[in-house]
């Protein structure tokens, strides 16, 4: 992102950066940067309040009238408590998964858990207006049925986006899925999770996270580099692994 | 919790490992006053149209945003699972501000709202970017932008 700066500003067009991590934006030096407190992947620091992305933005603008550069400016508007934040706070996902009537394999459970959040993804739409799911371009069915049938088969799973390399289809179905779960999950009632809440649920007790995870070892055993790179690096969440141990 | 004390260690260290190169001092360019200003965002969260191609590892093009794009068509291919998502699946505007931008504009604190914006996918080497941020320069010149937010994810 530094590097866009200096690259525009030389050009004659002026820049000013937002930066979450301020070590990185001070080692690259940009011309003008607006450090932010807030966690990786809300520079903007609260989703759906207007005035508190404002003030952010506004800082941000209220840069550029200088050109004394590079500077580095620290916005000191933390993010209001019991904002969700990447600090664990307990959070339960209150959707109970009906039993099985009998054995079940792991392809069917899975189908009967998205089954189960389909509601709630259903209403997170609704109040949203739009959905994160879809860069894979296929039904959560299918995306569903790619990874169970991949954590049995591995490679040898028919892939749903035959176009792609294995590893490029498999991400994308990836993203899908998480995506699918975690607006489930954060449209439920009382939903006031963190972040690390939502992942350790994710990981940790849903029938998706496990496969996944299988999914994993069937990738490692491969000769695909690109997919061993995929599932070792781009999968699971740093603070996942960390937390779950796993 | 952007602070690094805040990251469990393994997240900190990986942070911190990732290569940033100091790229000297470049000279700041003035403008306009702010309420004169046509501004332009440019996302490093891998943000696209719905059923465009997606950003892969290593990916160093961009996407076009136009201003009118509904929220519902733009969709994130980041390869980087290690940042929250949740946010952006609640409202675009934590990375991709747009409609603030539109509100200021209206309230007279901008000038103007460009009528494209961009995005890269910031897991790529900088170098590797360059000559796609090259071509964008004429682009934003030619509908008289005259100041670019840059806002990671």
């Amino acid at each position: 992102m530094s590097a866009i700066g200096h690259y525009l500003e030389a050009a004659g067009l002026p820049t000013v950066q937002i930066s979450l991590i301020r070590e990185h934006t001070a080692r690259i030096n940009p011309p003008r940067a607006l450090w932010v407190p807030y966690e990786l992947g809300r520079p903007l620091g609260v989703p759906g309040d207007a005035d508190f992305q404002k003030r952010v933005l506004r800082h941000a603008l209220s840069l550029l009238e200088r050109t004394d550069g590079p500077f580095i400016v620290d916005h000191d508007e933390d993010v209001p408590s019991g904002t969700a934040s990447s600090d664990g706070d307990g959070w339960v996902c209150p959707v109970s998964f009906p039993a099985p009537a009998g054995e079940e394999n792991s392809a069917a459970a899975l189908k009967r858990e998205v089954q189960g959040l389909k509601p709630w993804y259903d209403l997170g739409l609704e109040r949203r207006g739009r959905t994160t799911v879809g860069v894979s371009g296929l039904s959560i069915d299918a995306a569903a049925d790619y990874v169970a049938a991949f954590a049995g088969q591995g490679l040898d799973a028919p892939s749903p986006l035959p176009e792609l390399p294995v590893a490029e289809a498999f991400k994308r179905v990836n993203d899908d899925l998480q995506a699918f779960y975690q607006e489930a999950a954060t449209a439920q009632p009382g939903h006031g999770g963190s972040h690390a809440d939502v992942l350790d649920w994710f990981w940790g007790q849903t029938q998706a996270g496990k496969l996944l995870l299988a999914c994993r070892e069937k990738a490692r055993e491969t000769d695909d580099t690109r997919l061993r790179f995929i599932v070792n690096g781009l999968m699971v969440p740093r603070l996942a692994a960390s937390r779950l141990g796993i | 919790m952007a602070r690094l004390s805040d990251m469990p260690p393994a997240l900190a260290e990986h942070l911190l490992a990732l290569p940033c190169e100091d790229m000297g001092s470049t000279p700041c360019v003035g403008g306009p006053p702010l309420n004169e200003r046509r501004v332009a965002i440019i996302s490093t969260a891998g943000l696209g149209r719905r059923g465009e191609e997606g950003f892969s590892a290593g990916a160093n093009d961009y996407r076009v945003l136009p201003a009118d794009l509904p929220p519902g068509e733009i969709v994130m291919s980041h390869i980087s699972v290690n940042y929250d998502r949740t946010g952006f699946q609640d409202d675009v505007n934590i990375c991709f501000p747009l409609d603030r931008l539109k509100e200021m504009a209206a309230d007279g604190e901008i000038g103007s709202v460009a009528d494209f914006h961009y995005s890269f996918m910031g897991a790529t080497d900088p170098v590797q970017m360059k000559p796609a941020v090259d071509s964008l320069i004429g682009p934003m010149q030619a509908e008289g932008v005259t100041a670019v937010v840059l806002i990671p994810v």
